[in-house]
């Protein structure tokens, strides 16, 4: 029984009506990979996390492949888990399609908190139940998703502001007209 | 001139009393925003932090990041797979070889490739070197912030060194782009291996010299001891491993847990503490620079001068020039390596390796081609930096320094 499976099987007990499958990998003898449903995702990571026998308590790391054109759904998020006291890891896989959502996993590991924004800012997924999903890496004002494939990579873009100017062009000038110092003239002979 | 008794009495306060009740309907309780970085020494690059305080005690704390983000995974796309290596190694610019090395392993295991014996232990001497070196900036610089400037002079002499190393080894001092798929650039420049030996010779005293200049120093005991404390449970929720997670309590090494290249071989110990605060996050370092020590004598003794330096593998290792302008064959295949390089079959690999800041990973998917489909970097200072409020919150402002100094973190690695 290959490592994958034996997870599979524990996995199976804790959450009921989940379909998992095994993948291969080049990998696979040290870390098994195993195929999620994009629906069952929280509940796989708190039994992942939980379960007697798995107790992958570490989150090691998260991110995404797109895919596009090649396959359909086109996302990969790509899970790492480590259980640092049985010398175990697992990588857990989650395919999504464009504008489709996944539930965040930060209720059961917060360390996932900054890579799921990364991803939100580099692939534009969006992971529900995360309570601050901003972006990470680019400026807030940033069009687009730079790590999709179908993002052009010599994109030439104007310089723009990080942050919005507050006021508006009058309110700017009557400002700079209030500061403004005046000197005292001197009295006219 | 001097001061009377009478004058020196006049100058001492009176006590100041109020009623209790009444102070308290004027006292001012608001909180102060303080903005530190992304220009402040102490914040190792561009890291930006908001600081809510509430006197000197920290309140909250939202560090932004992203003003190193240079793409480096997007650009990855476009180039060949021995091209991907100078990039990776700018990532996290303190620890450039465990980066390439982190790259070079995951492509390997998707190729299959077995490298030899000597290159494993070259590769193993070039990482813990590696680590020496970022370890070393790291006592500098966090010796330095919090006052003992030293320290600092100390380590980058002993650094310097390590650099030399690496200019005699690659050419390069910051980024050698030595290691490769399939095994090194090229052999071992001569007398390369006995610069090593002189240089493992003289640093453990002068680790020693380091350690009565700080480990029992007083002030540095004030400024360390019981700072910035986090639980072991706290680092594997928050992600973190390494020299972070080990002093706090965790026996957690990628050396010891999932060997790769040879490790498994060493005699070596895995260093930690318990107590999660920075003065153990500074001994774990600095014992783990002893342990590597160990480890690169290992090392040296099993390398001989001369040998292999790569995998015999005509697709992926272009052949030796001698053979490029005899043969035909071999003037072919120098050519394809290096116009179009080489495949990789299609796949997916992640193999960690143990960072100088814990554990760093390439994720790398193939889909058959000559370039890499994706090519991510797991980061460990972007775990460390997300989880900074678990250190800081409820601390004193001057302790954020002495945190981030402990945490070891490249903005670099972070941004990527």
């Amino acid at each position: 029984m290959s490592a994958a499976a034996e997870i599979i099987a524990a996995l199976a007990a804790a959450v009921p009506g989940a379909q998992y499958e095994e993948l291969q990998s080049s990998d696979s003898n040290v870390t098994p990979v195993i195929l999620v449903p994009v629906a069952h995702l929280l509940a796989t990571a708190q039994a992942l996390r939980n379960a007697p026998g798995l107790e992958f308590h570490a989150f090691s790391d998260v991110t995404a492949v797109d895919f596009y054109p090649q396959r359909q759904p086109r996302f990969d998020l790509v899970y790492h888990f480590v259980s640092p006291h049985r010398r175990a890891r697992v990588r857990v896989k989650v395919r999504l399609d464009l504008n489709q959502a996944v539930s965040s996993i930060t209720s059961v590991w917060p360390g996932a908190g900054w890579t799921e924004r990364e991803i939100y800012d580099l692939f534009g997924i969006v992971f529900e139940g995360h309570d601050d999903l901003r972006r990470l890496m680019m400026p807030d004002d940033w069009e687009g998703y730079p790590l999709r494939k179908d993002y052009p990579v010599q994109l030439r873009k104007d310089a723009s502001t990080y942050m919005p100017l507050q006021v508006t062009e009058e309110e700017f000038r009557a400002n700079l007209e209030r500061d403004r110092l005046v000197r005292p003239q001197p009295p006219t002979p | 001139m001097l001061y009377t008794l009478n004058d020196l009495d006049r100058c001492k306060k009176k006590p100041f009393v109020v009623s209790v009740g009444h102070a308290m309907a004027e006292l001012r309780t608001e909180t102060m925003t303080v903005n530190m970085g992304p220009q402040h020494p102490s914040t190792h690059g561009v890291l930006r932090l908001v600081l809510e305080l509430d006197g000197e005690t920290v309140v909250s704390v939202s560090p932004t990041i992203g003003f190193l983000h240079t793409g480096i995974e997007k650009t990855a796309e476009q180039k060949k797979w021995q091209q991907v290596i100078p990039l990776v190694e700018r990532m996290d610019y303190l620890g450039a070889q465990s980066n390439s090395l982190a790259f070079c392993l995951s492509v390997e295991q998707l190729l299959g490739l077995e490298v030899p014996q000597r290159v494993k232990d070259l590769r193993v001497l070039i990482a813990e070197l590696q680590r020496l070196s970022s370890h070393l900036v790291w006592f500098g610089t966090h010796a330095m912030e919090i006052g003992a400037i030293t320290g600092m002079l100390y380590a980058f002499r002993e650094r310097e060194i390590l650099m030399n190393l690496n200019e005699h080894l690659a050419g390069f001092r910051f980024f050698p782009s030595y290691i490769r798929v399939g095994g090194l650039r090229e052999d071992i420049p001569r007398g390369w291996l006995e610069a090593v030996t002189a240089f493992l010779d003289r640093f453990p005293g002068k680790l020693d010299e380091y350690e009565t200049l700080i480990t029992k120093n007083p002030i540095w005991l004030d400024r360390t001891r019981g700072v910035g404390v986090i639980t072991l449970e706290d680092c594997q929720k928050w992600g973190l491993f390494g020299p972070i997670a080990r002093a706090s309590g965790s026996d957690f090494d990628v050396r010891r847990a999932f060997p790769y290249s040879g490790y498994e071989t060493y005699d070596f110990d895995v260093i930690g503490a318990s107590n999660g605060d920075v003065y153990d996050r500074y001994l774990v370092r600095v014992a783990e620079m002893r342990e590597s020590t160990k480890i690169c004598r290992q090392a040296v003794e099993r390398i001989a001068p001369v040998g292999e330096w790569a995998v015999n593998d005509r697709r992926i290792v272009p052949p030796p020039k001698d053979q490029v302008y005899t043969e035909m064959e071999a003037l072919i295949q120098h050519f394809l390596i290096y116009s179009q390089g080489f495949t990789v079959p299609a796949g997916d690999a992640y193999v960690p390796v143990e960072g100088p800041r814990g554990e760093h990973g390439c994720y790398v998917v193939s889909d058959g081609s000559n370039r890499p489909w994706r090519v991510h970097m797991r980061s460990p200072g972007l775990m460390a930096c997300q989880a900074l409020h678990k250190f800081i919150v409820g601390g004193m402002i001057a302790d954020v320094i002495a945190v981030i100094g402990s945490l070891d973190v490249v903005m670099g690695d972070v941004d990527r």
